[in-house]
């Protein structure tokens, strides 16, 4: 047992916070209760979470996001209606509130509708960049208020996916421009969109590809390197960063395989699983937002 | 191109249905995790008496020996005592500072014996402020100083409490949560104790003492919270001794007459406050230091400075336009004052220059003076000399004729030097007088002989 020993700091002002020494435990006093504690208070505030969709259209971003929350957050563009092509860049933004066991979250997506699609496509990330900006500056104005509220709402954007063409070859010059620029304003999750055009070999081949190309870029995407906090987060880091981008598959209708009731496609030639990695690391994209 | 920027639509929160598990559900673990490889921080403030029993109760809370030494009754002040300490159940890592009041109410005038407590609790609080209005900060991991629960001992004496008591618990419940305890309640009777607690209540209440309310918004602990509210304030006893009882050994403490058990809720209202302070309420006491206290502080302070929401005219006013006036006004007011100053400056070098030059002006002259003094002085001297050299060229003559003469009557006078002889042995015996005489007859015949009609030296040059 460590002999106890104490180190008196100096008094009437600061706390001298380094030198703090553990005592020897007799008995138990409840400390961990506090755990509890912070899971009600967080039960009852809610959370909230902000993801924006960046991708030329068709590709697959309504689909996607109504997957993910399994629920119809957008009405996804059916092919064959004439939608017309919109002439600027746009961003609208929907807020819903999700629960699920108790938690209740705030989830806004907002979609950029426009992105890519003109002839020229100079400066097109430039309303974005402004978007993110402006959620930011709101939340520094309430901040530095005198009267502040209680509870902030936010409304920064906590995670932004980007939507990679499957071409099979490498990123293009619009994404790596994307990428660099918003790589550094917001947390970037860059995905390989309608994956299912790609054979096995192709996707990894692909994969490997992008990972090289934002590596000789330098462009950080989540999880950042310079964010990683200790051991254990290196580790469970770096096993994502083997498999960015991910490939995604969006599906929202439902088929029967094999007597269960699944999202997927069909196609002619099988039916299509959606998969997707467990939404844990994106409430870790909130966190290291803070 | 033109790129416009579509302003996000309106948002209604429509609540939606999953038809599937997402798996958000585990936001509120993460959250814990996250905050359990931070650690927590706990700062507690001791207000009492020296010898009330302050550190034996914080080490039969957190059931350690936090090994301080008692202190003695000769303060001449109240100081803060901040210790930290960092201990650890389970997983979750709890960094606690005890702050002790050293020599409160010893001393013979209390008139300020609140001022340290409040100084101590801003100061904390103005740390806070300065981390968050820096540019590069870092609040994440702040190690936040902030008193979170200040426990105000009571002196068990039965009747009321002490205007001591009263002054510094007004003083301090606009600033830190305050949860009054009665302490060594093994003093007391159980009669007596139920009327001192109504008592302190209902003087707590008339004098307007905000003390800590224990929430009682949500379902899961405003059961609890409010059947321990009924008991405020507790009456506890604390020991780190161990006394046997039945077959256990508890933490108790031994009288001739019985045992007082700290944790037998019949004898003292112990486990009520380890309840409410730590198990239950501990977030919560964290969150009112943040939400209430700090924000008034931080309110207040920033206020001061002269900061406003908005204008006299109710426009909001931004916080960055008012920098920017304060700034200028505050470069503005150092610009006057380096004028000043240069000016100053400048008017004290003009001064000392027109002395300088009086004092050059001065020595010039004396010089002057002393140069024309001098020469007036070499003047005199070169004229002396030339006199001199002018008599003495006048006596080089005188001689010379002399000597002629001289030597004219010594011819003159070889004829008779016999009987000259006798005058001249007679006269060397006079030799020296006449010696004298002789050159005295030099000078009378050279005198003479400059006036050779004056008969009358002729004579007195024979003779």
């Amino acid at each position: 047992m460590d002999p106890l020993r104490h180190s008196p700091s100096p008094s009437s002002s600061r706390a001298s916070s380094p030198r703090t020494l553990s005592c020897e435990r007799l008995g138990y006093v409840g400390i961990e209760a506090v755990l509890d504690q912070l899971k009600i208070k967080a039960m009852k505030m809610g959370f909230e979470f902000n993801i924006m969709v960046v991708g030329q259209s068709g590709l697959g971003k309504s689909t996607m996001v109504n997957t993910l929350f399994k629920s119809k957050i957008w009405k996804s563009t059916m092919p064959g209606l004439r939608v017309p092509m919109p002439q600027t860049l746009q961003l609208h933004s929907v807020t819903h509130v999700i629960e699920e066991n108790g938690v209740k979250l705030k989830l806004t997506v907002t979609d950029t509708p426009g992105f890519g699609d003109q002839i020229n496509n100079d400066k097109c990330w430039d309303p974005i960049l402004g978007y993110i900006n402006e959620q930011y500056e709101r939340y520094l104005q309430e901040e530095i208020l005198i009267t502040r509220q209680r509870h902030i709402p936010d409304t920064r954007v906590h995670c932004c996916i980007y939507f990679v063409p499957p071409t099979g070859h490498c990123l293009r010059p619009l994404d790596l421009e994307f990428l660099q620029r918003l790589c550094r304003a917001v947390n970037v999750v860059p995905v390989i969109a309608r994956a299912d055009s790609l054979t096995i070999e192709e996707r990894e081949a692909f994969r490997h590809r992008i990972q090289d190309d934002l590596k000789t870029h330098s462009i950080e995407v989540y999880p950042q390197k310079s964010f990683d906090e200790d051991v254990n987060d290196k580790i469970l880091n770096s096993k994502i960063r083997e498999r960015i981008p991910f490939a995604v598959v969006g599906a929202d209708r439902e088929h029967m395989v094999n007597g269960r009731c699944v999202l997927g496609r069909k196609t002619k030639w099988g039916i299509i699983e959606g998969h997707f990695p467990c939404l844990s690391w994106l409430g870790g994209c909130e966190q290291s937002h803070a | 191109m033109a790129v416009a920027v579509g302003r996000p639509s309106n948002e209604e929160l429509r609540n939606l249905s999953l038809s599937g598990h997402v798996g958000f559900d585990s936001l509120p673990d993460q959250l814990v995790n996250k905050s359990t490889s931070q650690g927590f921080c706990f700062n507690i403030l001791c207000v009492g008496e020296t010898g009330i029993g302050k550190s034996t109760l914080m080490d039969t809370l957190f059931n350690t020996k936090f090994e301080s030494d008692p202190a003695t009754h000769n303060e001449p002040g109240v100081r803060l005592k901040a210790r930290s300490y960092e201990l650890q159940e389970s997983n979750v890592r709890l960094k606690l500072t005890i702050v002790d009041t050293v020599g409160f109410g010893d001393q013979i005038n209390k008139d300020d014996s609140y001022k340290p407590i409040v100084e101590y609790i801003d100061a904390q609080f103005e740390a806070y402020l300065q981390e968050e209005l820096k540019i590069k900060r870092s609040l994440f991991n702040y190690h936040d100083t902030r008193i979170h629960a200040c426990l105000y001992f009571i002196a068990p004496t039965g009747h009321s409490l002490k205007s001591l008591d009263l002054v510094t618990m007004k003083k301090l419940d606009s600033k830190v949560n305050i949860i009054p305890i009665i302490a060594k309640a093994d003093t007391i009777a159980k009669n007596e104790l139920h009327k001192f607690k109504s008592k302190i209540m209902s003087e707590l209440v008339s004098n307007g003492v905000q003390i800590y309310q224990f929430p009682t918004d949500e379902e899961t602990v405003a059961e609890i919270n409010a059947t321990m509210s009924v008991h405020l304030p507790f009456a506890v006893v604390g020991s780190t001794e161990e006394v046997k009882i039945g077959n256990k050994m508890a933490k108790a403490r031994q009288y001739p007459w019985g045992v007082v058990q700290v944790e037998n809720e019949n004898h003292c209202d112990f486990v009520k406050l380890r309840e409410m302070l730590i198990r239950v309420n501990m977030e919560d006491l964290r969150e009112q230091t943040h939400t209430r206290h700090y924000e008034l502080y931080r309110r207040c302070k920033l206020e001061e400075m002269g900061f406003k929401d908005t204008d006299p005219d109710s426009k909001p006013f931004s916080l960055q336009e008012t920098y920017e006036a304060k700034r200028n006004e505050f470069l503005g007011e150092l610009q006057k004052k380096e004028e000043e100053m240069r000016q100053m400056f400048v008017m004290r070098v003009k001064e000392k220059e027109a002395e300088l030059k009086e004092a050059e002006k001065e020595l010039h002259e004396k010089f002057d003076l002393l140069k024309r003094t001098h020469q007036e002085e070499k003047k005199k001297v070169e004229d002396k000399k030339k006199e001199l050299e002018e008599e003495v060229n006048n006596f080089q003559k005188k001689k010379a004729a002399a000597q002629l003469l001289q030597s004219q009557a010594q011819q003159s006078g070889a004829q008779q030097t016999k009987k000259d002889k006798d005058k001249k042995n007679s006269s060397i015996v006079r030799g020296s007088q006449s010696g004298m005489s002789f050159s005295i007859s030099r000078l009378t015949i050279a005198r003479a002989s400059m006036d050779p009609l004056n008969c009358r030296s002729w004579l007195q040059a024979i003779q």
